[in-house]
């Protein structure tokens, strides 16, 4: 049987299968961690209500820990509070931005109107800030699609949710 | 029937008024994967709809538990007949260009971004939790569309002239949104959620400068008003759901 702490530990390891950059502790969807008398329990929360990877992400969880002998794991979901992208630590942020992200910004009340204000995102190649938004939704939810006009390499921006 | 059996219905119905409104726009929206304009816009439309599909199936497994026949919510979705669907009218029209599809996800993105806000304070946990959860995702909806409102109302003569012919055929279904119902008397009564008529002026609120902005008019109200959420559907919702339920009505029972 696992300890708590063994199982968070191994829980690190376990990589967001969009973004192997980062792991589903550093993405903050691992919400609780109990080691039990038969098993450990794990409280997840998914990112997005639609995301396709919250499945993937609960298997790859109950492999790693079943692997590492942990006995019978329950993995139970919970919607409240909602995640946040403030729950991305930032060792995982420069993670990202090395892996050719650029990491969420602020929330702010100005990104919640109609008509969006769109931020300025840095470059995470060439750091230059004359970047342009080609689309508010990237390959995932989760992202959207930016271009820098100074290295014209085209890159992802994870938005503040 | 008892008063109990009476809150019951009543908030089984006004969940599967948004779940089912969630659920019919989001398929609506995925039938334009592959067919998008270009590729960033085929998939911020179906990313959108994996949003409002995730949404409906948190709410349709919270409709199923609180309805206790043990149906999940797959059978919800997928073996409920039409009059039994409770989508506002509006998301069961026919996509028609891209102009329309997102002017439809603009009125119908500000709606929801009110009706989120106000279960966010829900009496029931799971819609409170559900409805914070969405509140999020929809303000990037609602921007995605708001954007491409002003850029196409705005915009050469042929897209202003395809976005006021959209929005005068759309606006009287948004009568819809804020229309009485005895299951929203019900759900105020018992803190579950607004009456939908409540919305209807923080709505305009948020509307109105977008739809300025794009130099885009909104016809005058007039009496057409669909009843949708009360299971009186357009001859559309029939032939979604031929397609949306193929499988499972081919092959009953079937999972994967």
């Amino acid at each position: 049987m696992l300890t708590t702490e063994q199982a968070w530990q191994i829980l690190g390891r376990v990589a967001d299968p969009e973004i192997p950059a980062i792991s589903v502790t550093e993405l903050g969807i691992v919400r609780d961690v109990r080691a039990a008398p038969d098993g450990v329990d794990v409280v997840v929360t998914p990112t997005y209500s639609g995301c396709p990877a919250t499945e993937a992400i609960e298997r790859s969880i109950r492999e790693a820990l079943a692997a590492a002998g942990a006995g019978e794991v329950r993995v139970q979901q919970r919607l409240s509070p909602a995640w946040t992208t403030d729950w991305i630590d930032d060792a995982a942020r420069e993670r990202l931005r090395a892996y050719g992200i650029a990491p969420p910004g602020e929330r702010s009340v100005r990104n919640e109107q109609p008509l969006s204000f769109v931020p300025r995102v840095a470059c995470p190649r060439c750091e230059s800030a004359d970047t342009e938004r080609l689309s508010q939704f990237g390959a995932t939810a989760c992202k959207a699609l930016y271009r820098c006009r100074a290295c014209r390499e085209p890159f992802e921006y994870f938005k503040p949710l | 029937m008892t008063a109990a059996t009476q809150t019951h219905t009543a908030h089984l119905d006004y969940l599967l008024r948004i779940a089912d409104t969630s659920l019919i726009l989001g398929q609506r929206l995925s039938e334009w994967c592959g067919h998008g304009p270009v590729i960033e816009e085929d998939i911020a439309l179906t990313n959108i709809a994996l949003d409002l599909i995730g949404q409906a199936r948190l709410l349709l497994t919270h409709a199923g538990a609180l309805e206790g026949r043990g149906r999940d919510e797959d059978q919800l979705a997928f073996l409920r007949r039409e009059p039994e669907f409770r989508n506002l009218t509006i998301v069961e029209l026919p996509n028609g260009d891209f102009g329309r599809t997102i002017l439809r996800n603009f009125l119908v993105s500000a709606w929801q971004r009110e009706l989120w806000q106000a279960l966010a304070k829900s009496s029931d946990g799971e819609l409170a939790a559900i409805a914070a959860k969405s509140l999020k995702e929809t303000r990037y909806h609602l921007q995605h569309a708001a954007d491409w409102v002003v850029r196409l109302g705005d915009g050469t003569e042929e897209s202003h002239k395809r976005m006021q012919a959209a929005l005068d055929l759309l606006w009287p279904y948004t009568a819809e949104f804020f229309s009485p119902s005895p299951t929203d008397d019900v759900a105020v009564a018992t803190s579950v959620g607004p009456a939908w008529s409540a919305l209807q002026e923080s709505w305009v609120a948020a509307v109105t400068p977008v739809l300025e902005v794009a130099t885009l008019k909104a016809p005058a109200r007039t009496p057409f008003l669909t009843r949708g959420k009360f299971g009186v559907h357009s001859e559309h919702l029939g032939h979604l759901l031929t397609e949306m339920q193929y499988l499972q009505r081919t092959y009953p029972g079937g999972t994967w």
